[in-house]
């Protein structure tokens, strides 16, 4: 049978990078195939040429036999690809029904045919599993939810090729499981899927064929049924992976409590509601749960960047009065924030510019007002030497920086000052299994120098390897503390998913 | 047809960029002109004469040039820290104000402590006018290009009430105009017998000052860590609302001296036409020098040229001395798109 896609030779050049090195393979009807790879390895590029988003430098697309003309989504979209980005691309004020439609109709259209749209997209929940009311407003909705509004939209334009992109960052384990019984049956009907992940075990589960990719190029083909975890991560590194280990250390002192802390409803997000919760030096408290629950507001408290609208915060045995993110800074609370790129760093200035962000003031970097800019420089420097910051110069500007080497920096710049608690949110997302390894190892370090530290991640395998003690967050609530081993993955999914809270 | 985003240009890149949008200036400019029926050669040579081909043409290039490093500057150290001041004219007018306010009289000092003291309340004025749309906008959101840029208008108004009342010039016979600055608040000439005003001293002052405070000290990097990045500059510690507050004084205190070296070292006292958009053409300035301080001083002297050569020119060309506002125009034009450039590339297809 001839292949429903087929990638030939193709390559993509950013100036001097190649961010893709003559890929080819043929994807065949039926079939899941995972490409796999670490962040920077090529992925996103190569689905974006696929789709049409960038024309490639060399190379062919051809889907159902016929090529696909270059950087034209529409001629993807009606050739019967369709993708599920990572970042949803809803109407949030709009219906699932006339987000599902939306565009489908023509411009001239006299009105949209609600009922058949209606019949036909509770055909399709009916068929695959996707449950979703037609009706119901998108900004209503769970991640899960719309993540299942964004498939049926694909279906509903008559795709045959779905290209899913990590689409199980924002998902619990319950709604992974169910995303993975869709793919079969949407696989069973005839459709082929293309699913982008850096996760193995979901790579696993849910694939027949894997693709490794790394540094641009195809570094492997395997059929998920003869390979191993071991032997992908492997060829998704070039070297064998180790996992960080966690030795015993002995509880230190109380560092940062709070003590039913609320803070105020803002825009969409999800508040605190009379938190309770304490860190003590030495040990990783790791916060598992949907994103969504009220992690970015107590992420925001501790960073300071929010102050508590009721209940008592004490930090390092003093109850806080002012809260700002310098008051945060001198109590000695490190931050490393959710999203390195808008809010860890400045991107258009220069490596030296970003380290003294939160020390600029301090007399080691200037005096009465003037900054000492080699004191700055000698301490990017180091940063860069100390945590092996791949980049040219510390005056090349951050956004020429990958996602790790970003990470890398934030580390050093928010470690430097040896801090008695850190806040570590989402420090790994998107980061490859290298660079993933060595923030674990600092943040392991931190912890035997006697730090408090808070793990917040969407990565249950991250919590269970790194925390000390786990706690839930679901609805701007905390379960209780379970100690490492305490809780099954099964139990800690039931408590993300809010069953057993109000007990705890 | 698309746009992808490039990594940082180097030096000679930034130093190309403004170039290439004079020189297509130039060439648009020069179909204009031969819509009009003069030979563009000519008229460009004319321009160039009447602006730089003799000592006379120079000094005056210079002197037309002061206010615009004044209204450059203030723009330039706004913009930096993405507060979008658009009233600088407003800001200058309050300068002038003051220095008739102050200097006609109503102190009887020596002119050593009276020029400092008019300065220092002019730029204090400048700043208030500044505050309460910085205000506004830290406070409640309100876009400060609205605010700062009506405020021009009520401004003008103001001083046209003021020099019908209270600031009028009773020996005016009558013209809207206010009485003329003592010799104690006088900026004296450089050259005895020339236009040319230590205004201008005083303005490359304050550029190397700028340059100085932008480059070196922790309150540029604030404002220019705010400026690229507001999120992540409060997430540092940085307080944001803060740096704007003293953005926003910094800048109206540089617009109102432009006002304050008009009155006291050219024009001696204050009407309605002080300025000829002198506050709208810093915008052009501080965009053509990138916001960058000493490039201010360059292309404020550009600019001026351009002014002072198509008023000669047009004496002997017969072509309207409008060029001029038409050149400034399409090079500003150019120089927002060569600034796109110098950040993205363009893609065909």
């Amino acid at each position: 049978m001839s292949p429903v896609l087929r990638l030939s030779g193709i390559t993509k050049r950013f100036g001097a990078l190649v961010a893709n090195d003559a890929i080819s393979f043929d994807l065949a009807r039926g079939e899941v195939v995972a490409l796999l790879g670490e962040n920077g390895a090529g992925k996103t590029t190569l689905m974006n040429i696929l789709f049409g988003h960038y024309v490639a430098d060399e190379g062919l697309v051809e889907a159902f036999g016929k090529p696909l003309p270059p950087g034209d989504p529409r001629a993807a979209l009606e050739a019967g690809i369709g993708m599920v980005h990572q970042h949803f691309t809803l109407a949030d004020n709009m219906s699932v029904l006339e987000n599902i439609a939306l565009g489908t109709q023509g411009l001239w259209g006299w009105k949209l045919d609600r009922k058949g749209a209606r019949q036909r997209i509770e055909q399709m929940s009916r068929e695959f599993g996707l449950a979703v009311d037609p009706g119901a407003l998108v900004g209503s909705l769970s991640v899960g939810e719309r993540q299942r509004v964004e498939i049926l939209k694909a279906l509903y334009r008559d795709a045959k090729i779905l290209i899913l992109d990590e689409p199980t960052a924002v998902l619990t384990p319950a709604e992974t499981d169910a995303l993975f019984a869709t793919l079969k049956l949407l696989v069973a009907q005839g459709l082929s899927i293309i699913f982008i992940s850096h996760k193995l075990n979901e790579v696993m589960a849910v694939s027949d064929r894997v693709l490794v990719l790394r540094g641009g190029k195809l570094a492997g083909e395997r059929a998920t049924a003869d390979s191993s975890r071991g032997e992908l991560a492997a060829l998704m590194v070039g070297k064998e992976v180790e996992q960080a280990s966690v030795p015993p250390v002995e509880p230190g002192p109380l560092q940062l409590v709070l003590n039913a802390v609320s803070t105020a409803r803002r825009g969409s997000g999800q508040s605190l509601e009379r938190i309770s919760l304490s860190l003590r030096g030495g040990v990783i408290t790791g916060l598992a749960g949907v994103s969504g629950n009220g992690q970015a507001s107590l992420a925001a408290l501790i960073a300071g960047t929010e102050a508590p609208s009721s209940g008592e915060m004490i930090v390092r045995g003093a109850a806080v009065q002012e809260w700002s993110p310098r008051a945060a800074l001198s109590a000695g609370i490190a931050r490393i924030p959710e999203d390195r790129h808008a809010v860890g760093t400045i991107a258009d200035m220069s490596v030296t510019e970003n380290v003294i962000a939160e020390q600029y003031r301090t007399p080691r970097f200037g005096n009465r007002g003037i900054l000492d800019w080699r004191a700055a420089r000698r301490f990017a420097e180091q940063i860069i030497a100390d945590y092996d910051v791949k980049c040219p110069s510390p005056d090349s500007r951050i956004r020429l920086l990958s996602g790790g080497n970003m990470q890398k920096l934030i580390l050093g710049r928010a470690l430097d000052p040896e801090p008695a608690v850190i806040l570590a949110n989402q420090p790994t997302r998107g980061l490859d299994v290298g660079a993933v390894g060595y923030v674990h190892r600092k943040l392991i370090e931190a912890r035997e120098r006697g730090a408090a530290i808070l793990l917040i991640s969407e990565d249950l395998e991250e919590i269970l390897a790194l925390s000390d003690r786990i706690i839930v967050m679901s609805k701007g609530r905390l379960s209780s503390a379970s100690q490492r081993g305490e809780r099954s993955v099964r139990e800690l999914g039931e408590l993300m998913a809010g069953h057993g809270m109000e007990a705890a | 047809m698309r746009l992808e985003p490039k990594p940082a240009p180097s030096l000679g890149a930034t130093l190309l960029y403004p170039v290439l949008a004079v020189a297509v200036t130039l060439g648009i400019t020069a179909l204009l002109v031969l819509a009009a029926g003069a030979s563009p050669y000519s008229v460009m040579h004319l321009v160039w004469k009447g602006a730089a081909g003799s000592q006379f043409a120079l000094l005056e290039t210079l002197t037309r040039a002061t206010p615009l490093i004044f209204t450059g500057l203030a723009v330039a150290v706004a913009f930096r820290a993405k507060l979008w001041n658009i009233g600088a004219e407003a800001q200058l007018y309050a300068g002038g104000v003051v220095t008739v306010v102050l200097g006609t009289g109503a102190l009887p000092l020596p002119a050593f402590l009276l020029i400092p003291l008019i300065m220092v309340v002019a730029m204090a004025a400048g700043a208030l006018l500044l505050l309460g749309p910085a205000l506004l906008k830290t406070r409640f959101g309100v876009d400060e290009v609205v605010t700062t840029l009506l405020l021009n208008f009520i401004v003008l108004l103001f001083v046209s009430m003021l020099l019908e009342g209270p600031l009028k010039d009773p020996m005016g016979l009558g013209w809207p105009q206010s009485s003329r600055v003592i010799a104690e608040a006088q900026l004296p000439r450089i050259i005895q017998g020339k236009r040319l005003h230590y205004g201008f001293v005083i303005a490359l002052v304050a550029a190397l000052a700028l340059w100085f405070v932008m480059k070196k000290t922790a309150l540029g990097y604030e404002m220019r860590a705010v400026g690229h990045n507001a999120q992540a500059a409060a997430f540092a510690g940085i307080p944001v609302n803060a740096v704007l507050m003293k953005t926003a004084l910094l800048s109206g205190g540089l617009a109102a001296l432009a006002g304050f070296c008009e009155v006291s070292g050219l024009k001696g006292n204050l009407t309605l036409d002080l300025s000829p958009g002198y506050g709208y053409t810093g915008i052009v300035v501080a965009m053509l020098a990138m916001l960058n301080p000493i490039g201010v001083v360059a292309s404020a002297i550009f600019v001026a040229g351009i002014f002072v050569g198509a008023d000669a020119m047009s004496r002997s060309a017969g072509v309207p001395s409008y060029i001029a506002d038409v050149m400034v125009a399409t090079a500003l034009l150019t120089m927002v798109v060569a600034i796109l450039f110098t950040r993205f590339r363009l893609r065909w297809k």
